[in-house]
Parts: C-alpha cells; structure tokens; sequence
C-alpha cells in the first residue's frame, strides 16, 4: 500500500508540470498585454518599454514561466486588472460558499444516490427499475441551467416556497436556529441541481455493481441459509458492491466543482463559481487562470484520491 | 459470446468478415431489443429530418422581427395560431428559430466531435502502436489535458478567442478528445499482442497498413460507442457556452443563447414559451443520444455492458 501511494504521488509530479505549463500557455494566449490596461495611456512609449523591461516583460518565455512559477508557490496568483486585488485573496474569500454548496451536494449525492441504486438492483426487471433509470438518464442528460432554471420557476417564482438566489436573506438579521434554516432554504435548489447528475451516475454505479455481488456464490449461501432477503442484500450484497463505488467518491469532487460554475451563476451563490463567470464576462484574465489552475489541481486531487481510495478498499487492486 | 470472437481473431484474416457480419446481425438484434434506444434513434432521425429541412419547415425567417395587426413589432408575443411558440424580446418566431437553433446546435456538435474523434483515436493508435516513449509523450500530455474540466477549459479559450461558430466548433472539437485517446490506446495496446497482428507483420505489412486494415476495423465498435456519448457531451457544452454568452453569437440562433433571455426575471416568470421549448429539445436531444450510445454500447459490446 505504502509503495503504491509513494509511486501514484510520484506520478502526479509530472502532472502537476504540465498544468503549471498548460495554464501559462492559455495566459500567454490571452489578448492584451497587462501594461496596457493598467498603465495611463499618457505615458511615452520609452517609458512603457523600459517598465516593460524592468518588469520582465520582455524576457523569453521560459524565464517568464519560473518568474510565476515561483510567484505562485509563494502564493502569489496575481491581481486583478481592475480593481487591483490580490487573486488568492479574491478565491478564498469565494472558497467556503462553494464548499458549502458542493459539500451539501457531495452528501446529498450518495445519501440518495446509494439507496436508489441498491432498490433497482433489487427490483431489476421490474417497474420501479425501469422507472429509476429512465429518470438516471434524464438526470445525466438535462442541462445544469434548464434544470436551475426550471426550478426556479416553479418553486420560487410559482409557488414561492423557495428564495430565487443567494445565501442568506438579505437585510434579515437571524441567529441561531433562524440562520440555519434560512441557508437551508437557499441550498436546498443549488445543491439539488448540482448533485442530481452525481446522484444518477452513484446510483447507475451502485446498481450494476450490486447486481454484480447479487450472482455470487456467496449470497446464494446466504440465501439458502435462510437469511431474510434484507439482511442478504444489506449485509452481504451491499458491503461488497461499495467497493467500486468509492472511485466514484474522489471523480465526483471536480465534477461538482466543475458544475458549480454554471450552477452558482444561475442562483447568484456567492461563491468561486459565480467569481469565474464574473471573471469572463469582465474578462479579468488572471482571475480566470488562477482558478483553471485551482480547478485542474483539485481534478488531479480527485483522481489520485480515486485511486488511492480504491486501491485500500480493495487489497487485490494494485497498478 | 466472446469465445466465439476469439477464435475467429486467432484464426486469422481470412475470418474476419465472416465475424464482422456475424457481429452485425446479432448486435442489430440486440439493438432492435432495447426500446429506449430505439426511440431515441427515431426521434434523433427525426431531429436530423427536421434540420435539414428547416428551410421549409420554418414557418418564419428566424432572423426577421416580425410584426402584429398595429404594425408594431411584435414581441414576447405568447403562443398563437400565427406564432406556434410565440416571440422571443425581438419579436422572432420562436418556433422558427427552435428550427434553426437544431440545425446549428446539431451541426456544432457533430462537427466538433468528428474532430474530437479523429484527434482522439490518431493519438490512441499512435501512442498504443509505436509505446515507448511517443506512448509515454502522449499519455502524459493526456494526463494533464484530462486534469482541465471539458466545461471549464472551453469557458476560458472562448474567452481568448473571439467567439464565432467556427471557433466553438475548434474550441469543442479540442477540448474533448481526451477519453477517446485513452479508449483507443487501451484496446491498440491489448489488439497489438494478437498472433494475427503478428502475422500480418510478418508478411512485410507496412505500419500504415496495418493499423488502417487490421488494427481500426477491430476497435470500431468502442470509438462508435464513445463518438456518440460524447456527442451529447458536445451538445451540452455548446449550449452551455452559449448561454454564458461565449459561444454562439446572435443573431445565430443556438438552443443554447435562446435559453439566455431568461436570465431576466420577467421572461423566466411570465414569458416561459421563449426559453422552456428550447430547454426541452436540449434535454430530449441528448436524453435520446445517450440512450442511443447506451444501446449501441450493448449492442455492440456485450462484453462491455455496466
């Protein structure tokens, strides 16, 4: 176990080379020239050329590369061109909203996901099996923003039962108890929107992996040993199919990050989401990089989390 | 099952038609067996009836304003006998450009992922056929690009580009070709160890032969599968991108930007026929897709089911 983690870390080295090298290519990419937009227009060409100079502007690509590579091990992710904030700063002020929210998710995910796909299993070949997954392929095929969208107009707009947008009430002064149902109305939409593909694919991964376990010998045992059909499929069914459900544990985590982009935008939550679409529509190009560089780290996080998960749950797995 | 095919693999190529339309037969069985896939296959032939004719379907022109009885424009007109849909904010035909907004989003996606494709599966074979360090070139290069979420990485090169048809297209097309790679080189490196390979190798086959007749042929019915998940992919992402503004551009109706104008409160609320039809034919476009690639996957691949 201790080999194959030291090796998997090891492999992630090289990756995580190529997504430094990658977000920089997409930045040199990217049009305009950050003296430009952030110097007064009064100032001579000599003098933009010699700001340029001394601010390494003017040096060949590779010596730029280490120059923000090293700036961003420091933690230095830039400033923003208008406003001139710190980037790092900007993220992490967004960071727990979107926790929250793809935490929420996360839950939400395999709390629903897990039981719905034990009872397809279980009812396979019969209606509410063909229900379940009529409705796994919806859920994997509607658009983030059509669904968002949808139910907002129906239970917020129509009904009223729920806010359409943000974190909190605005201008309500709760504490307590008060507080905590107020941000459970607001997440309850987003988090909704975001899991639901999660939970389709939990539930598609649950239900075929535990039809796998179903036809072992083992469970006829338990079977003709009289068991009840409860107990064989809880007990002795579903322990073993979680196994390959666990994978799904760390690639869900980009996933949800990556939907939180659309789905913050559509709720207005006020978290790292909403800042990239923000960052777009201004395009304020250091602000976007810095999170395709946070997005992809976390993607590559996931994965090796996935691996690493998979590989202890199950003794036999080693590649 | 996949006894069968394998001795017909070891036997070498004089079998390997006799196995194709064995395959054929059997899987266009399986195929006709799964009803969801076959609805999904009629309303998809459906769709592509419908685009290709859109011209004359259309009962408006998708880009004209179109006026009501005072001579005013008539906007955010609801559903009538003149205007099936209603109008969008302009005063269009919302059905018309329902129409139209297929035809683009259909040719978007399919476009982009013939690009995807033959990016993928030109890298998959080569890494897989040549190994050593190409494969190790490749894969790593993979390994980072698969680290950028699809969605994400094409937010932000729309953003660089400006954004055109063209570009989204490319920006699709370049973003997702990186399962299909994986896929392909996985099934060249298990192909590549076959005797019949071998064999053809041993008769002085070049390379490009090789790969062309004997390799591709043998690995079509995961890249088929695979091209057509991510073709749903690509619809996804299109709309996706063109409701945020960075892909398809108006006045170019895409089922995506038509979804755009409700981020008004007031046309969410009170003017649902100018973005709820455009919704549905996203969702019943790609639910039908992926019910397809669902299909053919079992069809296909029965090795492959789950």
């Amino acid at each position: 176990m201790k080999k194959y983690l030291i090796k998997r870390l090891l492999q992630s080295i090289p990756i995580l080379i190529g997504i430094t090298i990658m977000t920089f290519a997409i930045m040199q990419l990217s049009p305009g020239n950050p003296m430009q937009t952030m110097i007064d227009p009064k100032i001579s060409s000599e003098e933009m050329q010699r700001a340029q100079e001394n601010l390494g502007l003017n040096d060949p690509l590779p010596v730029q590369y280490f120059t923000w590579i090293k700036e961003v091990f420091t933690g230095n992710l830039g400033y923003t061109v208008k406003t001139g904030q710190p980037v790092g700063q900007l993220i992490l002020e967004r960071l727990p909203a979107t926790l929250l929210l793809t935490g929420t998710a996360f839950v939400m995910a395999f709390v629903v996901g897990i039981p719905l796909g034990v009872y397809s299993a279980t009812n396979r070949f019969k209606a509410p099996d063909y229900v379940l997954t009529v409705l796994s392929f919806i859920g994997i095929s509607i658009p983030s923003f059509f669904f968002g969208l949808g139910m907002i107009f129906i239970f917020a707009l129509k009904l009223g039962w729920m806010p359409t947008s943000g974190m909190v009430t605005i201008g309500a002064d709760l504490t307590g108890f008060a507080k905590f149902m107020d941000y459970v109305k607001h997440v309850t939409m987003p988090s909704i929107v975001l899991a639901l593909p999660t939970i389709a694919v939990v539930m598609r991964f649950t239900r075929s992996s535990m039809l796998e376990v179903l036809n072992q010998d083992f469970i006829r045992t338990a079977d003709s040993k009289g068991l009840s059909k409860l107990k064989v499929n809880l007990k002795h069914a579903l322990r073993n199919a979680l196994i390959p459900v666990i994978t799904i544990f760390g690639l869900s985590i980009p996933f949800l990050f990556g939907g939180a982009y659309i789905t913050e935008h559509i709720f207005n939550w006020p978290g790292m989401g909403s800042l990239g679409i923000q960052s777009i529509v201004a395009r304020e190009y250091p602000v976007i990089m810095a999170l395709n560089l946070f997005t992809s780290i976390l993607v590559m996080t996931g994965n090796l989390l996935a691996d690493v998960m998979y590989a202890w749950a199950d003794p036999r797995i080693r590649y | 099952m996949s006894n069968v095919e394998l001795q017909h693999n070891q036997a070498g190529l004089v079998q390997i038609n006799r196995k194709k339309r064995w395959r054929t037969n059997a899987s266009w069985k399986r195929f006709k067996k799964n009803k969801l896939a076959v609805f999904g296959a009629i309303v998809l032939i459906t769709l592509l009836i419908v685009s290709v004719l859109a011209p004359i379907l259309a009962p408006h022109n998708p880009y004209e304003s179109t006026k009501g009885e005072l001579g005013l424009f008539d906007v955010l007109a609801p559903p009538s006998g003149e205007h099936l849909l209603g109008t969008d904010s302009l005063g269009r035909d919302m059905l018309s450009r329902i129409i139209y907004g297929g035809r683009v989003s259909l040719t978007v996606a399919f476009v982009a992922v013939m690009i995807a494709t033959f990016t993928g599966v030109l890298l998959g074979v080569v890494a897989g056929y040549y190994g050593k360090w190409v494969d190790t070139v490749i894969m790593r290069i993979t390994d980072v690009v698969i680290c950028f979420p699809v969605l994400f990485l094409a937010i932000t090169v729309a953003t660089i580009l400006k954004p055109s048809l063209f570009n989204v297209i490319i920006i699709i097309g370049l973003v997702s070709w990186t399962t299909m790679t994986r896929l392909v080189r996985g099934e060249v490196l298990r192909l590549r160890e076959m005797e019949y390979i071998e064999a053809t190798k041993a008769m002085g086959q070049s390379d490009f032969i090789i790969i062309i007749k004997h390799i591709l042929p043998n690995i079509m019915a995961p890249i088929i599968v695979q091209g057509t998940l991510q073709t749903a992919e690509a619809i996804l992402t299109e709309s996706a991108l063109s409701f945020l503004g960075v892909g398809v551009q108006q006045p170019i109706p895409s089922w995506g930007n038509m979804l755009n104008e409700a981020t008004s409160i007031m046309v969410l609320q009170f003017k649902p026929w100018v973005w709820m039809p455009a919704g549905f034919a996203i969702l019943l476009t790609i639910l039908c897709i992926n019910f397809v690639g669902d299909g053919l996957r079992d069809a296909l691949d029965p090795k492959e089911k789950n």
